[in-house]
């Protein structure tokens, strides 16, 4: 199988059903001539024009909204946030548009349609352009909120989003465009809405999505080194959640740790350790335990920005206090 | 067709207005739009604008006078139409679009509360802090049936296990029965009620003190055992003594023979003793009447006859009332000591233990067993001090270790 | 501006019959309106109602210039009349005030939230100019398949200085979307008479910075309106363009039920119900012998018994199972 960046999986999975329904448009800052500010959308303007493939001016509201209408007319567009910190400029329009229309009007206007872009810490950014804000879209009901991983994972869901009739909010870590993965050759779909087992294991549950596999992956290799074998659920999709994996996981090995980027507060995460501490309550040998980063924004200092997220240490430490080791 | 013109609320909030002014009169043409009349709201005054068009027919709220929402206020129609027949508006109550719950059984499928699969076998289903009163009781929470979800064991049933297996060897297995936790109402019978509302009367209005005394009751006791093995078949019970010796006591201390009739002191001059006992649904006081006056043998004779009546329940309501002093004796039920509370009109309360068999110093530092009894005096302070109370047990003291004493 | 002089039109140059339905749809939003503000009065219809009466010229004149087979239209909360105009069946707009079931919108959207797509009705949207941008996007898809529709975007004064306006503005020139932008000046923002907010008192040259064409309309005139925005549906039919018209109106009611309107006086509203869109059609119609007083009242009635029979119809209709409320939340 051929290893391909996770940029590249994402440039594949939008060239691929461009090519294969001519409804399907890309819209954003920088996407067309540029070849994307983060490169992912490099070739598609060539290779489609400029009636599918816009640069739009820097207008988030206005572009997003366009999206919109687009969508209710029949296009599938996919709208690139050049990252998910100026998403919140266009917060109303899907929050109060794309996720509402549908109920609003009783089941009669559909906004299939993918908001998409990178998401997630990066670094040296400070606090504006360094942020995971995925617990805010998974707040809102009417949305669909997807969070890949792995190249594999990025190329099948992102084309199943598109494929959608709902509006999909499609988070993409910006530090991991460059990370590389196997991806086969021929076309193929992920279900949005299932988990996938990472790394199989009996000791302890970790649920993640997500940038932070890497860390928890790290973890994993550590603490298999010590004897303790973890189990990693890695949720794909936010929104619908994959209950059943993480239940039937934590069932198995009967200790649980959510890693997530979010900050701590009403997050994907601390409903996750909600639903695992309701749900496998009997099943618990410890309490649920959860990873998120500090709940302060991102400071500079590289040093002090390393500190408030996720790391392999903070998800060992939280493993074995689960095995009260 | 003629027709009502109803109030509506004219702000979100109100409820009714008061017409302040018409601006048209009976006879006046109506269009659309038209301002009938001026409207003050809880918020503001309004104008009712008119929805209907013809003639004002009749106005049915005059200036000064409010309407509900709904009250027909005027009536429009044609020129000259007859509204006798004309048919009021239906005046359904107005629904309140909040608050509207949805029925229980409409919930739908998402609010269902969380059901776990069922118990699973090998491992035991039981909520953290259940497993922790397991510990705590030392109960095997394998052997006890979980009342949860799911057979989930949760506190009510280690509660409800470790209560019912209270002082037994083996363990029995408890089923959980929710029917046991039902509440129950009794009907209370005459004797209660009495009892209940003189009690509480009496412990919330009279002043409690209490005092207590140990005395060593051995000379007490050899003497009934003489007088017992002298009188033949018949068994002078303790509680005859106690209340001759009380009586003797009385005599010698009349202000704890007396009563509090509101701003005033009642000192009795008949001495008569209630004894407290016990029947299977209450307590009764049967009272010996002027037992400064009476002999051992007859105050038992008195107190065997009513007792036997009152285990009958025939016992009449001049037998158990009046009582000036009570005596009151757990003794038998191996109580050490108590307080008691007064029985009115009485103004005092002995309390009797239990004969305890106890290791005593005398005045010559030797050690001996004595047989003591606790009393404990419960007072009302209305009536008798502190030190009048304090000497009235002295006494009693020395009549019970020495009964000759009655005769000084 | 709001005169409706005929001074821009031949009213022998139209149709009788197309005239006539006009009056009949101004005439039916004008009764619907007040039956639902009566309705509201004895608290059969809850939350924010906002009424379209005075304003019904705007509505029928402009979507009256639409082919709905292919065109959109897009409004704000003030929706009951684009409704109407578009040939919405009233019985399902009452019932959706009241909430139930047979509503057009199910009961989930409401006074502010009726959508109709099969004539062609897209809402219906409560956040003040947060459609301005949806109605673009939906005139983009009509550029990308190369169709040959408009969208009409309609929205009040109190929308214009929303970001949304003026980013939609300017993609809707740079990409040359068949688009005509409706600002409905009634006037007031809710309680605040445009000019106090406004750096701008005449919007129509709002558009000029973006390169769009814009223009004031009188819109207490159905057939000013007609016209005016017939021309503009035209050139963007044809030339693809964007357009801006700046439609002055005044409502007669309050921003809202809640609303006793203390910001104007009794003689400005006076002077504008002198200038009545309804009135003024008749008297016109009238004078021109293309109706009758006697006409009049039959088309009265009828759209007095179609909003009678509308009520009766929401009365009796079900309120929506509670198991609905999952329903159109996800496709």
């Amino acid at each position: 199988m051929a290893k391909i960046t996770m940029r590249e999986a994402l440039r594949q999975a939008m060239d691929e059903e461009m090519a294969r329904d001519e409804n399907v448009i890309l819209l954003g800052e920088e996407v067309a001539l540029y070849n994307g500010a983060y490169k992912v959308s490099k070739g598609l303007h060539d290779k489609y024009g400029s009636a599918r493939v816009r640069d739009t001016p820097i207008t988030e509201e206005g572009f997003t909204g366009i999206g919109i209408g687009a969508a209710i007319g029949g296009l599938r567009p996919i709208v690139e946030w050049m990252t998910f910190n100026f998403s919140i400029q266009a917060l109303d329009q899907v929050l109060n548009n794309a996720a509402k229309m549908l109920h609003m009007s009783g089941g009669q206007v559909r906004v299939p349609i993918v908001f998409r872009g990178p998401n997630g810490p990066a670094e040296y950014l400070s606090s504006q352009h360094s942020q995971a804000l995925q617990s805010i879209y998974a707040h809102i009901p009417g949305l669909i909120v997807i969070s890949p991983a792995t190249p594999y994972d990025a190329k099948g869901l992102l084309k199943s989003a598109v494929r959608n009739d709902n509006p999909v909010v499609f988070l993409e870590g910006e530090l991991m465009y460059a990370w590389e993965g196997e991806v086969p050759e021929g076309e193929y779909l992920i279900d949005i809405g299932t988990a996938d087992i990472k790394r199989t294991g009996k000791d302890a549950t970790v649920v993640t999505y997500g940038k932070p596999l890497k860390v928890v992956t790290e973890a994993a290799a550590a603490l298999a080194g010590e004897g303790i074998d973890i189990e990693i659920v890695d949720l794909r999709t936010i929104k619908p959640l994959d209950e059943a994996a993480v239940y039937e996981s934590v069932k198995k090995t009967n200790r649980c740790v959510v890693v997530d980027e979010t900050w701590p507060v009403a997050s994907v995460a601390s409903y996750v350790g909600y639903l695992v501490s309701k749900n496998c309550f009997d099943d618990l040998d410890a309490p649920v335990e959860v990873i998120t980063s500090e709940d302060v924004p991102m400071p500079y200092n590289h040093k002090l920005e390393l500190a408030v997220q996720p790391s392999s240490e903070k998800v060992i430490r939280a493993v074995k206090k689960t095995l009260y080791l | 067709m003629a027709q009502y013109v109803q109030m509506i609320a004219l702000s979100p909030t109100m409820e009714e207005g008061t017409i302040q002014k018409w601006n048209v009169k009976t006879g006046d043409k109506i269009e659309s739009g038209t301002v009938l009349c001026e409207v003050e709201t809880d918020k503001a005054t309004m104008d009712y604008e008119s929805t209907d068009e013809g003639t004002l027919l009749a106005i049915l709220v005059k200036e000064g006078g409010s309407a509900k929402i709904g009250d027909p206020i005027a009536i429009i129609g044609k020129e000259g139409e007859d509204i006798s027949s004309l048919k009021k508006p239906e005046q359904k109550p107005v629904e309140k679009k909040t608050g509207i719950k949805p029925e229980k059984a409409e919930e739908p499928e998402g609010f269902k509360p969380g059901i776990a699969p069922p118990r699973t076998k090998g491992r035991i289903r039981i909520s953290p802090l259940a497993r922790k009163l397991a510990g705590n009781y030392g109960i095997d929470p394998e052997k006890i049936p979980g009342s949860g979800p799911g057979g989930r064991i949760i506190k009510r049933d280690i509660v409800k296990y470790a209560a019912g297996t209270k002082g037994q060897g083996e363990i029995p297995a408890v089923k959980y029965q929710p029917d046991v936790l039902k509440d129950e109402v009794i009907v209370l019978n005459r004797n209660r009620k009495i009892a209940a509302q003189k009690l509480s009367e009496s412990k919330f209005t009279a002043p409690h003190y209490y005092l207590r005394l140990s005395v060593a009751s051995d000379g007490l006791l050899a003497f009934r055992e003489k007088i017992n093995s002298e009188a033949g078949n018949v068994k002078i019970s303790l509680n005859a003594f106690l209340i001759k010796l009380a009586a003797e006591s009385l005599k010698r201390h009349p202000v704890v023979n007396s009563s509090w009739d509101n701003d005033r002191i009642i000192r009795h001059g008949s001495i008569d003793i209630g004894l407290a006992v016990a029947l299977e649904d209450g307590l009764i006081v049967p009272v010996v009447r002027d037992c400064g006056n009476k002999g051992v043998y007859q105050i038992d004779e008195e107190l065997r006859a009513m007792i036997a009546r009152a285990r009958e329940n025939k016992l009449s309501l001049d037998e158990i009332t009046g009582a000036t002093f009570t005596i009151s004796n757990l003794g038998s039920f191996g109580i050490d000591e108590f307080t008691a509370i007064i029985n009115p009109p009485g103004s005092a309360i002995l309390a009797v233990g239990r004969i305890i068999r106890e290791a005593v110093v005398d005045e010559q530092d030797k050690i001996g067993i004595q047989k003591t009894i606790r009393f404990t005096l419960s007072c009302d302070h209305r009536v008798i001090n502190g030190a009048e109370g304090a000497r009235f047990m002295q006494t009693f003291k020395n009549n019970l270790e020495s009964p000759y004493h009655v005769l000084l | 501006m709001a005169g409706n002089k005929a001074d821009t039109y031949d009213i022998k140059s139209f149709k009788k019959d197309f005239l006539l339905s006009l009056l009949e749809k101004m005439v039916l939003i004008r009764r619907f309106e007040e039956m639902a503000s009566k309705m509201y009065g004895l608290k059969k219809i809850g939350g924010f109602l906002h009424l379209y009466i005075g304003e019904e010229a705007v509505a029928v004149g402009a979507i009256a210039a639409l082919d709905l087979k292919k065109d959109a239209v897009f409004t704000a909360y003030r929706d009951h009349g684009h409704a109407i105009a578009c040939g919405s069946d009233v019985r399902a707009l009452m019932a959706e005030l009241y909430g139930k079931i047979t509503g057009i919108s199910r009961g989930k959207g409401g006074s502010m939230h009726f959508f109709d797509v099969k004539n062609h009705f897209f809402g219906g949207n409560g956040i003040v100019g947060a459609h301005i941008p949806v109605a673009g996007g939906y005139a983009l898809k009509l550029s990308v398949k190369g169709e040959d529709g408009v969208v009409l975007c309609m929205f009040g004064d109190g929308a214009i200085h929303q970001g949304s306006f003026h980013e939609t503005l300017n993609l809707a020139r740079l990409w040359n979307l068949p688009v005509i932008f409706i600002c409905e000046n009634n006037q007031y923002g809710m309680g605040t008479f445009f000019k106090r907010v406004s750096s701008v008192h005449n919007f129509s040259l709002m558009g000029k910075s973006y390169d769009i064409p814009g223009k004031q309309v009188d819109g207490m005139n159905v057939l000013t309106v007609y016209r005016e925005v017939s021309e503009a549906v035209e050139r963007a039919r044809k030339e693809k363009l964007p357009a801006f018209l700046e439609i002055k109106t005044y409502r007669y009611k309050g921003h809202s039920m809640s609303d006793p309107a203390t910001y104007r006086t009794r003689e400005e509203l006076d002077a504008y119900k002198n200038l009545d869109p309804i009135v003024y059609l008749k008297a016109e119609l009238i004078e021109n012998k293309l109706l009758t007083e006697e006409e009049f009242g039959k088309i009265d009635g009828k759209a007095r018994k179609k909003v009678a029979e509308a009520v009766d119809f929401a009365e009796k209709s079900e309120e929506p199972d509670i198991k609905t409320l999952y329903e159109d939340v996800i496709v």
